[in-house]
């Protein structure tokens, strides 16, 4: 289910506005990629512009390459609708639906796809709470509202409904942002424990969690107020933690800026 | 910068007050408050003088009011509401089915499918649809609609003529419930159309990215984030036009050819409301019959009432909910 | 096999689908409207000439031809006018009332409320009402101040929420820095919020009075027919442009017809006049707020 992802001379624009410029990097399966970079160096949008979700705010668009096991998502024939199905996506703010259970804000991405028994469909809503860390929690209750939960479990309870379509790839927007650190840290076992069924790449502003859990780490940074965002330096974590090979890299890790 | 408004309790206050204080403070407070209570006597003050000038018509009354359907206060004094309720209530259903899923569509093309920089004109053409003075939509009713339905009707009756409302013998077409409830649901158009376009723009962004970055299409995400958060306000927002219709007068004074009956054949020329009632009775009424129309005013004032605190209460309720979860 | 299926037809078909319907109840919406116009303007233009607005129907016998809605011109502008004097400075007050002194407590919840169950009273009550109680009950004549009455509380609810909404826009620094340079409470109203707020609050009340410049009822039954020039709104019977248009549409012959058309057209574009000013002044006010 797992697949790899190679991007190639990709720019982004919000309007005339370019955010992102020719950024290009192979994502691993199997594996977690950090984005880490100081505000506003584009690394969110990147990410949107991986499962086209870029393009549902109005005027923005994308140039350059995505292939996702070799097929191009933005080929002429790919619909935006069935990228975001095979490429799920967890945001920075926990967003369960507000008028939905938790059993329906789970199965929410399954009625998309055709009729699902009523059996089927409970499988998958345990099986996905289980893969979230969530289902002890929330067994006894699965009728209630879903925005009733606490920050953290409304967070663990969209990343079920990503799994629950059985994505091939988890994008994750600065999931914790929002979350305490007990939260956070539930958070961050879960993604360790998902990577042996997905690719997952995260943004993070907090250097601490992107050495925790990632794999390969990117570094996002501008040149400038108003410049495009790029990518400085890209690696495995633990060499770009002790050793990076771009001053720009360092000075951010060790805190001099951003 | 300088300014025409001027208040009551303007007192000739010096520029430089800085230390006095203003002796003018308290008679504008007084003002703005009196203003405010003057709002709520107006609206006791209606029901109240509806009240005392109906009683008399109706102890003159000798039928009954609420299950009569002749109306004949200024003859024989026999007049009752049933049949003038009856229409009332059944135009305004056959206007708000009509009305509620079109102006949904309005609403979610301005919110959600024209383009951005149309939205705003578009938007503009539909409320434009309530700047029309209501004799107009009357004249024009008679003029064009009335005609139009003809054959529609005629279709309907004879394919369709087992089902009730579309049943019915001889004369098919014309001043029928159909075409006053047509134009009812244009004039109420506008009003659930933009409230309801303003509840599904408050949508949050991030359920709307949320059901999108689940794999929905643009109506997946619409059923799965935005009708559900509308609900509330587009029901409201029914309720109002339903309150809307109920109270409109003159479209349908010109449209319903005033009978006294009760039938659901809404394809023959049948059709009358408490509203088009008074304006259509209130030139030849006596003293008796201006008590009888003061009498229906005063039915149709309290079953607005009702529906509009029913649709406002609904809103507030969905106020408060939207700022405590949003 | 691709990596990424395509969704599947049945879906596709349903959100194009939708989408064909969204378009279509629009194209619905809008086409009423254009047929009122064109109607009206084609209907309307017969008559659309000196005669119909310097000349009242006053000879006019029923079946001849000529006449015009001169008295109810002159009707129309003098009630709603009158309507304006009184309902703008209640409806100012009260959204003043709201915004800067009543901080939410319960005769502010109160009157808020009974704002909005106000502009959902039919137009035909509040004649009703004047009816009632000016004429029937403090023994007053039909006039154009009647009318006037009854036009002025159908606008007040809706002069207040816009007053409302305007006046909360202000903001708070405004009020802040003229309280810290010891300016009272009232006079920071009069001589910083309502002239900070003064177009949006223009533009509202010229809404209110297009609303209310085409109504009829509440006129029907309190300022009387006439088909005489009466320019004088605090005695006897007036006309009003809305009235007319309803009387000639009543009449059964072709000539009033005519008249009764070009009537509604006068009306419309007094009625379109007074909005497009209005959204022009809002337009001006702020060129960059979109939909």
């Amino acid at each position: 289910m797992s697949k790899q992802i190679q991007v190639s001379g990709l720019d982004a624009y919000y309007g005339s506005h370019k955010a992102i410029e020719d950024v290009s990097m192979t994502i691993e399966p199997r594996s977690i990629t950090a984005f880490i970079g100081p505000s506003g160096c584009g690394k969110s949008t990147f990410l949107r512009t991986l499962n086209r979700m870029h393009e549902v705010i109005p005027g923005a668009r994308v140039e350059g390459k995505v292939l996702l096991d070799g097929e191009d998502l933005y080929g002429a024939t790919v619909e935006p609708v069935s990228v975001r199905r095979s490429i799920g996506m967890v945001f920075q703010r926990p967003n369960p639906f507000p008028t939905m259970s938790i059993y329906e804000n789970v199965a929410a991405g399954l009625r998309l796809n055709g009729r699902v028994s009523k059996s089927q469909s409970d499988g998958i809503v345990e099986e996905s709470l289980k893969g979230a860390n969530l289902w002890n929690e929330v067994k006894d209750r699965l009728n209630k509202p879903g925005a009733g939960l606490s920050g953290g479990q409304q967070q663990r309870l969209c990343i079920a409904r990503a799994i629950a379509v059985k994505p091939q790839v988890l994008l994750m927007d600065e999931p914790c942002s929002a979350l305490d650190p007990i939260s956070t840290l539930a958070i961050e076992d879960l993604m360790v424990k998902l990577k042996d069924q997905y690719t997952i790449v995260i943004v993070t502003h907090n250097m601490q969690q992107a050495a925790r859990v990632s794999d390969r780490t990117a570094f996002f940074n501008l040149d400038g107020q108003g410049k495009p965002g790029k990518v400085v330096e890209m690696d495995e974590t633990s060499r770009m933690f002790t050793n990076p090979s771009q001053k720009a890299t360092e000075d951010y890790i060790t805190g001099r800026f951003g | 910068m300088t300014t025409d408004v001027r208040t009551r309790g303007g007192g000739p206050a010096t520029r430089r007050s800085a230390s006095r204080r203003s002796h003018g403070e308290a008679p504008f407070r007084f003002a703005a408050t009196g203003a405010g209570i003057l709002l709520l006597v107006i609206m006791a003050a209606i029901a109240v003088f509806l009240i005392s000038e109906a009683v008399p018509a109706l102890q003159a009354n000798k039928g009954s009011f609420f299950t009569e359907l002749t109306w004949e206060p200024n003859g024989s004094q026999v007049f009752g509401i049933a049949a003038l309720a009856f229409g009332t209530v059944l135009s305004s259903a056959i206007a708000l089915v009509i009305a509620t899923p079109v102006a949904i569509g309005v609403a979610l093309f301005i919110s959600h499918y024209a383009p951005r920089r149309m939205a705003g004109p578009l938007g503009y053409l539909v409320d434009l649809l309530a700047a029309v003075p209501s004799v107009v939509y009357g004249l024009w009713g008679v003029a064009f609609l009335v005609p139009l339905l003809k054959t529609p009707s005629e279709w309907l009756n004879a394919h369709l003529g087992w089902f009730p409302l579309f049943a019915g013998e001889g004369a098919i077409g014309g001043k029928t419930m159909l075409a006053g409830g047509v134009v009812l649901a244009i004039m109420i158009l506008p009003i659930i159309a933009a409230i309801s376009r303003e509840v599904f723009l408050q949508t949050p962004k991030m359920n709307e990215e949320a059901a999108l970055a689940l794999g929905a299409t643009r109506w997946e995400m619409i059923r799965m984030a935005v009708l559900p958060f509308g609900r509330p306000g587009v029901v409201s927002a029914a309720m109002l036009g339903l309150g809307r219709a109920m109270g409109e007068t003159i479209a349908v004074a010109l449209i319903f050819p005033a009978t006294f009956d009760i039938t659901f054949e809404i394809l023959t020329p049948h059709g009358n409301s408490i509203a088009a009632n008074i304006a259509n009775g209130f030139g030849e009424a006596t003293p008796i019959g201006r008590g009888a129309l003061i009498a229906s005013g005063l039915v149709l004032f309290v079953i607005t009432l009702l529906v509009n605190m029913a649709a406002r209460m609904i809103i507030n309720r969905r106020k408060e909910y939207a700022r405590s979860g949003a | 096999m691709t990596t990424v299926q395509h969704i599947s037809a049945g879906r596709r078909v349903k959100d194009r689908l939708a989408q064909g319907l969204v378009y279509l109840a629009f194209a619905l919406a809008v086409v009423p409207l254009v047929s009122v116009l064109w109607l009206v303007i084609k209907n309307g233009l017969a008559r659309f000439d000196t005669e119909f607005l310097t000349h009242s129907m006053r000879n006019i016998g029923a079946r001849d031809a000529g006449g015009g809605a001169y008295h109810a011109i002159i009707g129309t502008l003098e009630q709603v006018l009158l309507a304006s004097l009184i309902a703008v400075p209640i409806g100012l007050l009260t959204a003043i009332y709201l915004t800067e002194y009543g901080n939410g407590g319960r005769l502010s919840r109160a009157i808020s409320f009974f704002v909005d169950v106000m502009t959902g009273v039919p137009s035909v009550v509040t004649g009703l009402f004047v009816l009632a109680f000016w004429i029937l009950f403090l023994g007053m004549p039909f006039s154009g101040l009647a009318g006037a009455l009854a036009l002025a509380i159908l606008m007040m609810p809706t002069v207040v929420r816009s007053a409302e909404e305007m006046l909360r826009l202000v903001p708070n620094d405004l009020r802040e820095a003229s309280y810290a340079l010891g300016v009272a409470k009232w006079r920071t109203i009069v001589k910083v919020v309502l002239p900070t707020a003064f177009t949006g609050i223009v533009t509202g009340v010229m809404l209110a009075v297009a609303r209310v410049a085409g109504e009829t009822a509440p006129l029907l039954l309190t300022v009387f027919f006439t088909d005489s020039i009466n320019s004088d709104p605090f005695n006897g019977p007036q006309m009003g442009l809305p009235l007319y248009v309803f009387d000639q549409a009543g009449r059964p012959n072709d000539t009033a017809i005519d008249r009764a058309w070009t009537g509604a057209l006068t009306l419309i574009l007094i009625v379109m006049l007074l909005n497009l000013v209005a959204r022009l002044i809002a337009w001006w006010r702020s060129p960059a707020k979109g939909r």
